[in-house]
């Protein structure tokens, strides 16, 4: 996934700020992959939600990281789309985890905005949204 | 001895993330100094990693177990050389910028590695 962007027609999104972005997407999705494998995989019945959202916010994380590796005009439309599924997705889990911590017996990578991942989460999207906005 | 190398290598994670830091500031992408600096927080790593498996072998337990520990000390490790590698192709302060989350990313999973032997 390094800096593989080399065919010379495609536009580059990982460029200037775009490398700090994917580097940061990648590892939100080494993180919430292994993350969210292995709840899934050893404590599933334990707190089936939270381990099911950390799962999707892992693909979502997977999914931007290629896209943004890709580049071309295709990709940053479908990437810009996704970090505003991704904002959506951080608000609506932040906010449910803050109303109703009972629904929660683990935390999820979204709980709290992000708060156990540096807030990384909610502003990640965000900075995409304005990066990939900019590559226009 | 691990709990050693883990101070180490968090002081020197601190160290490279503040130095690549400065190189963005001043506008530089990260240069030869910079990667040798990297081969040393490397090279802490990969200790802490041989250290970590060696302390598994004797028997004895980290308190959030085997796998969860192991996969840590694998990112530990992969952390800085792949920020690093990126910031080859990114011959701007972008590059350094990169190097120093990268870094503050390895300094963020030491703490965690803490409580995972620690509990």
């Amino acid at each position: 996934m390094v800096s593989g962007t080399g065919t010379g027609e495609r536009k580059r999104l990982v460029k200037g700020p775009g490398l700090l972005l994917v580097w940061l997407y990648g590892v939100m999705s080494v993180g919430a992959v292994s993350r969210s494998a292995y709840q899934i995989a050893t404590e599933f019945g334990r707190a089936p939600l939270a381990y099911t959202l950390s799962a999707v916010a892992a693909v979502v994380y997977a999914f931007i990281t290629y896209t943004l590796v890709r580049g071309g005009e295709t990709a940053r439309r479908v990437a810009l789309g996704c970090c505003a599924v991704e904002l959506v997705g951080v608000l609506v889990v932040g906010t449910w985890t803050l109303v109703s911590p009972g629904s929660f017996p683990d935390a999820t990578v979204w709980s709290k905005f992000g708060a156990g991942y540096l807030l990384i989460p909610v502003v990640l999207p965000l900075t995409g949204l304005l990066w990939l906005r900019h590559r226009r | 001895m691990l709990d050693a190398l883990t101070v180490a290598v968090s002081v020197a994670a601190l160290a490279l993330a503040a130095w690549c830091g400065y190189a963005a500031f001043r506008d530089q992408p990260t240069k030869d100094w910079h990667f040798i600096g990297m081969a040393v927080v490397t090279v802490l790593a990969l200790a802490q990693l041989v250290i970590g498996i060696v302390q598994l072998a004797r028997g004895e337990q980290p308190a959030e177990g085997n796998v969860i520990f192991v996969s840590y000390l694998v990112g530990a490790v992969a952390a800085v050389p792949t920020a690093g590698f990126m910031s080859l192709a990114e011959r701007t302060k972008w590059g350094s910028i990169t190097v120093a989350a990268g870094a503050v990313v390895l300094a963020v999973l030491e703490v965690r590695l803490n409580d995972i032997w620690g509990g």
